[in-house]
């Protein structure tokens, strides 16, 4: 049986590569992968506790978060067909017009 | 049936405010004069019922409804007629028509909108005056105080293209609420000592006190009233806007000088008699100020080349009599003197606004003078109103001002008779100074070259001066004194008026003495001994005298030897040019009063106050504002990057600071 420590700390390693992604890749694609990686890093955790604790509240809100997500990258990936569309780039720098 | 005759006139008003441009001159015209006689009419049956009642027991009363209801306080729209309120009404509706009906002639060359909006403004003019002589308190009094101000304000200016017509309407309103000023809060004063409005519960509640001595409340309350009436009344200090009013069109300076306005003061001081009784430092202030201001104005009026000024001096002049009567005690020879006033001022205005319409706008009686022959009526007219004012004799200004300078002797006040005297001589050789240089003489205006370009009064006017002088005449014979046979009619009927009722019995319509009269002078009316009799005798013989010498006066100096009023003149030069700049009073006023508040104003309110402290802080708050946010504007990058990371930052350190608490 694995401790429930390895899973914490495999869940933080993964939220950690996928905060770095976010802030330092420049595709909105890849940064939309990166947000993925970090639910998912969350997920692990949950289902790590749910286990260790030996209730199913760690999975049930883990489906939650899967449907949230298969959501969010929809509406992601839609917004990010419009702003390629309009300005030809996915790089999160050009799209800094709402600004003072 | 009491309220018919101020709605006679709003109902004029009312229509030919709002429908007047599109009627023509002949029906808005005859509407208006109808609305007035009407009025008139009804003015008359009133009077006819009061005058079949008891003496003690003259009083109508007509409650509209309760204007006011708050708490303790409740205030009636109550119209109330006794024998003072019934001789201002026949004189504002009687000479009101009349000057209605010469308005129809004299106003005929403005367009029919013109024409239209004179005439509403002339009917309200005259339903304001009515609401105010006939209002039971002091609020219903206000409502028309205020709105005669409104209305000489929108007469004055009525030819509003002109500067000079809408400054002198600017400064009779100005000047008036002024005035109107001190009579709220002389109003104020009297509702805080006696809890009521109403003249004649303040009167019998006024009536068993001791007069005031050492200047106390009722002296102050009735001094903010009396500056009230200096406003109204055209007095000193604040007499300086009857002059200027001459800038309105004639018959509206008749309506202002004889029916209306200007007699609203003493009509005040009249209503308030009892009050003002019982102040006698304030009836001094009053006797005083009507003798100096009917000296100074008689003065100025001896110098004035204006037709229309002059005779605006000799009304300033002669309400100073009124007030002269009133300071002594004399109400009801004040009120006398006002009723005769109206017939003959009238016709004098009338008969002044006949020869400008005769001249086509010639104002300046240095350019007339000749026109006896062309213009009959009123020639004739005119000289008879001047005679009456002078105080000839038989005519109605004599008895009136008679009584007015007997019971000043007879009170005791010598100065002030003396100085009443002076002014008769002046009024009289100012009066004929302005008839002989008029009508007299030779032909000094090029219209007046050729007579057949000169027309005499139009069948509307000719009129309404045929009747004013019948009633310049006739008018004084109602109160032929008792020293001459006679027995005071007015000042008998009027006696009531004067003094206390009680409240109790008001209600029902009986009403009986209470408390001591108020006014003194009226003892006189009743009985005298054979000495006044006598004293009587012997002052109108002084003051016929002197009439007849101011007349005789000026037919020497204006007739035979014109020279001598310019030698006159050029040998006092700094009198002769004080006299015709008026004493420099608008000079004065102008330097100490207006010119101060206007520099402060401009100055120190406008430059300091308003565009550092007031707009100081509005603008000081946007530019604390704009400054901040441009500070925290910056924070809005637009980079969703920057975004994310500040909210990762604040996430842990949240979460930092709960984990390491």
């Amino acid at each position: 049986m694995i401790p429930l420590g390895h899973y914490l700390v495999v869940s933080a390693v993964l939220f950690a590569i996928g905060t770095a992604g976010v802030f330092l890749r420049r595709n909105l694609i890849t940064i939309l992968l990166s947000i993925e990686i970090m639910l998912n890093a969350v997920n692990l955790s949950f289902v790590a506790f749910g286990r260790s604790q030996g209730t199913l509240d760690g999975q049930i809100i883990t489906f939650f978060v899967m449907t949230v997500a298969a959501a969010e990258a929809a509406v992601g990936l839609a917004i990010v067909i419009a702003l390629f569309r309009h300005r030809e780039s996915l790089n999160p720098d050009a799209f800094t017009s709402l600004k003072w | 049936m009491l309220a018919l005759i101020p709605l006679f006139p709003l109902l004029g008003f009312a229509i030919n405010a709002s429908m007047g441009r599109r009627l023509s001159k002949t029906v808005s015209g005859s509407l208006a004069s109808l609305v007035m006689l009407a009025s008139f009419a009804v003015s008359v049956m009133v009077v006819w019922q009061l005058a079949n009642l008891a003496p003690p027991q003259r009083v109508i009363e007509q409650t509209l409804y309760t204007w006011i209801a708050s708490g303790d306080f409740v205030l009636d729209l109550t119209l109330r007629v006794d024998p003072l309120a019934a001789v201002m009404i026949l004189v504002i509706t009687g000479i009101g028509s009349l000057i209605h009906i010469y308005s129809t002639a004299y106003m005929h060359e403005e367009s029919d909108p013109e024409y239209a909006r004179y005439f509403s403004y002339l009917n309200l003019f005259a339903f304001f005056m009515l609401v105010l002589v006939l209002g039971a308190n002091f609020l219903v009094l206000f409502v028309g105080w205020e709105g005669v101000g409104l209305c000489s304000y929108l007469l004055i200016g009525f030819w509003f293209e002109k500067k000079s017509a809408a400054d002198a309407g600017k400064k009779a309103f100005v000047v008036n609420r002024i005035g109107d000023y001190a009579f709220i809060l002389g109003t104020l004063l009297l509702f805080v000592r006696f809890g009521t409005l109403d003249f004649q519960r303040i009167a019998s509640a006024v009536a068993p006190l001791a007069p005031d001595s050492n200047f106390g409340p009722l002296s102050l309350a009735t001094l903010l009233l009396f500056i009230g009436a200096t406003g109204k009344s055209a007095q000193i200090p604040l007499y300086v806007w009857l002059p200027d009013a001459m800038e309105g069109p004639t018959p509206v300076s008749a309506l202002i000088h004889a029916a209306t306005m200007v007699t609203a003061g003493v009509y005040m001081i009249g209503r308030n008699a009892v009050l003002f009784s019982h102040a006698p430092e304030t009836m001094a202030v009053v006797a005083v100020i009507g003798a100096a201001t009917a000296l100074m104005a008689g003065t100025i009026g001896l110098v004035q080349n204006d037709i229309k000024r002059v005779l605006a001096y000799s009304t300033v002049s002669q309400l100073g009599y009124m007030f002269l009567a009133m300071g002594v005690g004399a109400f009801g020879a004040g009120i006398f003197h006002l009723y005769t006033h109206a017939f003959f001022k009238a016709c004098l205005f009338l008969g002044s606004g006949a020869v400008i319409h005769a001249l086509h706008g010639e104002q300046d009686i240095r350019n007339m003078g000749g026109l006896k022959a062309g213009l009959p009526i009123t020639y004739w007219t005119f000289l008879i109103g001047s005679l009456a004012i002078a105080g000839v004799p038989g005519l109605a200004g004599f008895f009136s001002k008679d009584e007015i300078l007997f019971e000043t002797f007879a009170h005791g006040h010598t100065i002030l008779w003396t100085i009443g005297i002076l002014t008769s001589l002046l009024t009289a050789t100012y009066m004929f100074r302005l008839v002989f240089l008029t009508f007299h003489g030779a032909r000094r205006h090029e219209a007046t070259a050729h007579p057949s370009h000169l027309h005499d009064a139009p069948p509307a006017m000719a009129t309404a001066l045929v009747v004013l002088a019948l009633g310049s005449v006739a008018a004084g014979y109602i109160g032929i004194p008792v020293a001459l046979g006679g027995h005071n009619a007015i000042g008998g009927w009027l006696a009531p008026s004067f003094s206390a009722r009680s409240v109790t019995t008001l209600a029902t319509g009986q009403v009986g003495e209470a408390g001591q009269p108020g006014g003194a002078g009226e003892a006189s009316a009743t009985g005298e001994t054979g000495s006044e009799r006598g004293l009587e005798l012997s002052l109108m013989v002084v003051s016929s005298i002197v009439a007849i010498v101011g007349i005789g006066l000026a037919a020497f100096i204006w007739l035979k030897r014109r020279e001598i009023a310019d030698r006159v003149a050029a040998a006092f030069p700094g009198v002769y040019r004080t006299l015709l700049n008026k004493y420099y009073v608008d000079e004065i006023y102008d330097a100490t009063i207006v010119q101060p508040i206007r520099i402060v104003s401009q100055e120190g309110l406008w430059r300091g106050v308003d565009v550092h402290i007031i707009d100081g802080a509005v603008n000081g708050t946007a530019s604390i504002v704009e400054g901040s946010s441009s500070l925290l504007r910056r924070l809005q990058s637009g980079s969703v990057r920057a975004y994310a990371g500040s909210l990762l930052i604040g996430v842990v350190l949240i979460l930092g600071y709960y984990l390491w608490r």
